[in-house]
């Protein structure tokens, strides 16, 4: 192995950024404790990171040490987390400032696990892959429970710590078969080595296979590793749940692009149908159990059991379409998410999160920005038009038509139209007349950094919808790197 | 470039009401009238100038038309263009717009600016729908002119807004993405065919396909257009739909986005799938005739006053959906009066229910009677709107009705024709009903109300002028679509003649 250079270096750039970021934050905090600065310094760490991709991307791609590959894909993916990390940084800042905990750790840790995404985007070995996920996961524990005194937030954190060590259990065990079997870690030389090996022992490549879907299906929601969801959605603080939506499940979902992509994974018929299983299962358990709820932040959840379903859709219908199709969504997505959860952040008051449907009853007359905004990201999540969901789904739609998987494009029909009812049911609610509740949300000033994300947010929803040939020009230059 | 005005100005009008409305309600009101007047007057002017130019057509060319390329990725261009057909359907949108606005001056209170921005933003859907030759373009407007819809039920309608709203939602949407399968099925099956990704109208024309397929993608387009029309068995969201709307939304529903469905399967369904809709034809006119007494006799059956109305529509797009399959000229020519017609009489029927209602707060029909002494002028517009319904000669829906049932005769459904003749018999019955139950009898209730005032007035005598004007002379119209239907007809013999050959 040849030792690092220098250039290796340049190309690491923006993880050793975000890690200096968190230092800094941390020294800082230890001088003195400021939630403005912590805030302000976590923004300008991920601003300087985000700029430095541009610096970065004329070495992509590159092969940094046996672990890490920087190219088009892992830079795309590492400023879309970058880019949803401010949103969420700025959200958090308004909801924190309402609450009498410490805050300047929360920085911290959203930081870290934004390494730990970084990593998992840009890895292209198992080992690479299970530092990141447990980077990132073990911040997560800590921030799902960051509200220490309420007791939903605790209760998500433990949930989340037990069912997240096991499923990183699962994945090891897979990993490990497949290391037994091949005798390396790599995924292009795993790839290689499948391709080339008829003599190679086929249960136990399928069976590792199958451990790692676990791992990522825990990761993702995807039914039947979804139990775990509606919990930890209800109960992290709202900007937290945002992240674990958002950055959590989108650098989980382009690694598993990528893995998958490398060794091609439509050439094994078990794996696609199980794939094909779960991504039914999800897009259906997911639509039809939010039905059910009464709480926004539940419904979001089942929700996006749904809509991890549709990217998986797209997932499977592969080659460079499917590809696109699912990283469109998926910034589609972080946008829509981000909206949703934002608003349910700067409505939330001190010592709850406005999470009742009833919070949400004329919304629209009270508060008209807020209303149409959430209204909008619903609106998004139905995919209708003028919003990116719409042009995202049509997309989906598109490369399953293309690869001519009519029976999970039927299915994501069908779901879809169930899910209207539920998303329309919270837009009813903010339509309706408002009522004298019993105990109505105190009109709480809206941030105006909060305010001015959601604005950007909305504007960046109906852009995409309209005209999302700009985006789609990047997407299909970033895929490139793991489509060829 | 005019194209662009005419969708550009009611999404314009509709944030500039939004926006007014924060001082003045009055203002908004204004702004969407003005607008729709406007964009009424440029399509007028466009008829004015390209009516007499109709050899410009016979070469299938549009009388004009705007194209840029919208996502290159993907071959979709913002394609629109106008010929007769759309010429006169949107011409009927804004004339129906310009009612909406003036029948809504009173009814509605709350919310004023959004409203207006609702109704302003169906208008441009609606009209989108009717100019978009990029199959791409029409979904996204076929698409978009819902959302709106739907607020303007759920947030200003009825007692039962919110299940009409959400049933009338779902419904079109999950016929919607039945439809966008099949124009992503077409759109790639032509790509494989000849390597072109596009989206273009003129383009997918030729596409040949092995007949199972198009018989699937042309169901795929059917069900999506049938339930617009609505259909029978497709129909159930209508009566919630249309009784819960406020009066305006029941205007446009019924004048104007039923009107959406007839179109696509005129423009889209059969042209791109002749052979197809051939084999499928009697199962639609079958369907069609079921439509036609099914809504006459449920119409006799009810006694709120707009769900009356409401399935006097499916009965009368049965005629409609008849007249396309048999898609011969008279049936065709008969389908297009039908439908404008519809559009007036259903959509001055829908005001006058809602006048009513405003005056009486009630739509029952039995607690209603003996009006015509106390309001003369109401009842005889009543009366006359009523009598169009029916099928009374010397108004636009006779002739309409007429020249379908010839058609379909001529066409050699004979049987489909006497069935729906049967039908006009029951439209006299519910219309008759109505006249009599509401209108004449003893006033029971001694209700004592305000008769129609001038402004009220000068909305009906327009609609009624125009009625007239078709009942005696449709020949203008006509001349208008000639061109038009003759290049549609020409691009399903031409392949149905090329399937032929293939054989």
């Amino acid at each position: 192995m040849t030792p690092m250079n220098s250039s290796d270096i340049t190309a690491l750039l923006p993880l050793i950024l975000i890690t200096a970021t968190a230092v800094v934050v941390m020294i800082a905090a230890a001088i003195r404790r400021s939630h403005a600065v912590a805030a302000v310094l976590t923004l300008l760490g991920l601003a300087i990171t985000f700029a430095s991709l541009w610096y970065v991307s004329p070495l992509a791609p590159r092969q940094v040490g046996p672990l890490l590959t920087i190219d088009g894909y892992s830079l795309f993916y590492t400023g879309l987390i970058v880019a949803a990390t401010a949103a969420v940084v700025v959200l958090s800042y308004g909801y924190f400032e309402r609450q009498t905990e410490h805050r300047e750790e929360l920085y911290i840790l959203i930081l870290v696990a934004v390494l730990g995404s970084m990593v998992l985007v840009a890895s292209d070995h198992f080992i690479s892959f299970f530092l990141g996920l447990e980077i990132l996961s073990i911040a997560l524990y800590a921030l799902n429970a960051y509200l220490r005194d309420r007791a939903l937030p605790l209760e998500a954190g433990i949930k989340y710590l037990i069912l997240a060590a096991a499923s990183a259990a699962f994945l090891l065990f897979g990993m490990a078969f497949i290391y037994a079997e091949l005798g390396t870690m790599q995924f292009t030389r795993i790839a290689s080595l499948m391709l080339g090996g008829s003599n190679l022992d086929q249960p136990v490549l399928v069976a590792g296979l199958a451990l790692i879907i676990t791992g990522f299906g825990f990761k993702l929601a995807l039914v039947p590793f979804h139990l775990w969801t509606p919990d930890i959605y209800e109960g992290a603080p709202a900007p937290v749940t945002a992240f674990v939506a958002t950055v959590s499940k989108g650098a989980m979902f382009a690694l598993l692009l990528r893995y998958f992509y490398t060794i091609s994974i439509r050439r094994f018929d078990s794996i696609f149908l199980v794939l094909a299983i779960i991504a039914v299962a999800s897009m259906i358990a997911g639509n039809v159990l939010a039905l059910l709820q009464n709480n926004v932040k539940r419904i979001l959840a089942y929700s996006s059991i749904a809509h991890m379903g549709y990217v998986l859709v797209a997932f499977l219908a592969g080659g460079a379409m499917g590809a696109q199709a699912v990283t469109f969504y998926l910034v589609a997505y972080f946008i829509t998410t981000l909206g949703a959860f934002g608003v349910v952040t700067v409505l939330s008051p001190s010592d709850r999160d406005a999470d009742r449907l009833e919070d949400y009853t004329g919304l629209f007359w009270r508060r008209p920005a807020l209303g149409s905004i959430l209204t909008l990201m619903l609106l998004s999540l139905a995919g209708i038009p003028l919003t990116a969901g719409f042009f995202g789904k049509f997309y989906i739609v598109a490369a399953g038509a293309s690869s001519a998987i009519w029976g999970l494009i039927i299915v994501l029909v069908l779901t879809s139209v169930v899910g209207l009812y539920y998303y329309l049911r919270v837009v009813v609610a903010i339509f309706s007349a408002p009522e004298a509740a019993a105990e109505e949300l105190p009109l709480l000033p809206v941030p105006a950094s909060s305010g001015i994300i959601l604005g950007v947010l909305g504007l960046l929803l109906v852009w995409l919808g309209v005209y999302p040939g700009y985006l789609l020009g990047i997407v299909t230059t970033a895929v490139r790197s793991i489509t060829h | 470039m005019i194209l662009l005005w005419l969708i550009g100005i009611p999404l314009a009008a509709g944030i500039l009401a939004w926006m007014f409305a924060r001082w003045s309600d009055l203002a908004a009101r204004w702004i969407s009238l003005l607008s729709t007047i406007l964009c009424f007057a440029l399509s007028l002017g466009l008829w004015r100038r390209y009516a007499g130019e109709a050899h410009l057509l016979s070469n299938g060319k549009w009388f004009i038309e705007v194209n840029a390329i919208w996502i290159p990725q993907l071959g979709i261009h913002f394609h629109l263009a106008m010929d007769g057909l759309s010429l006169l359907m949107v011409a009927l949108t804004f004339l129906l717009g310009i009612m909406s606005v003036l029948t809504s001056w009173r009814e509605i209170k709350q919310g004023v600016g959004f409203f207006h921005l609702n109704l302003m933003w169906i208008l441009a859907g609606i009209v989108g729908v009717f100019l978009a030759v990029d199959l791409f373009l029409f979904y996204f407007a076929w698409e978009l002119m819902l959302v709106p819809m739907y607020f303007l039920i759920a947030v200003w309608g009825h007692e039962r807004r919110t299940y009409a709203a959400v049933k009338f939602f779902i419904f079109t949407q999950a016929c919607g993405l039945l439809m966008l399968i099949s124009i992503l099925a077409l759109y790639l099956i032509h790509h494989s065919e000849t390597g072109v990704y596009t989206f273009e109208y003129k383009d997918l024309l030729g596409t040949s396909m092995a007949p199972h397929t198009a018989f699937l993608i042309m169901l795929g387009f059917f069900i999506g257009f049938a339930v617009k029309l609505p259909m029978f068995p497709l129909h159930p969201w209508l009566p919630d739909a249309h009784t819960q709307a406020p009066t305006a939304g029941s205007v446009i529903l019924a004048g104007l986005l039923l009107k959406t469905g007839a179109y696509g399967l005129i423009r889209f369904v059969i042209p791109l799938f002749p052979q197809a809709s051939h084999q499928f034809a009697p199962v639609a006119m079958t369907l069609a005739v079921i439509g036609i007494i099914y809504g006459a006799v449920m119409a006799f059956a009810q006694t709120d006053l707009k769900r009356l109305v409401a399935y006097t529509s499916v009965s009368h797009l049965g005629f409609v959906l008849l007249g396309i399959y048999a898609w011969n000229d008279l049936a065709l020519q008969g389908a297009l009066i039908s439908m404008i017609c519809h559009g007036i009489s259903t959509g001055s029927l829908f005001m006058l229910v809602g006048q009513l209602q405003e005056r009486t707060h009630t739509r029952e029909m039995g607690k209603l009677g003996g009006l015509w002494a106390t309001i003369p002028r109401m009842s005889g517009v009543a009366m006359f709107f009523a009598m169009g319904s029916m099928g009374l000669p010397g108004l636009g829906d006779f002739v309409g009705e007429f020249l379908v049932l010839l058609g379909t005769y001529k066409a050699g459904f004979t049987g489909w024709a006497i069935a729906a003749t049967i039908g006009v018999l029951f439209s006299t019955l519910y219309a008759l009903r109505f006249i009599q139950r509401a209108y004449h009898g003893p006033n029971t209730n001694h209700w004592s109300i305000p008769d129609l005032a001038a402004r009220e007035v000068i909305i009906y005598v327009p609609m009624m002028a125009i009625l007239l004007w078709l009942g005696l002379y449709p020949q203008l119209v006509l001349r208008t679509f000639q061109p038009a239907m003759r290049n549609l007809q020409r691009s399903a013999s031409n392949r149905q003649s090329f399937e032929a050959a293939n054989r």
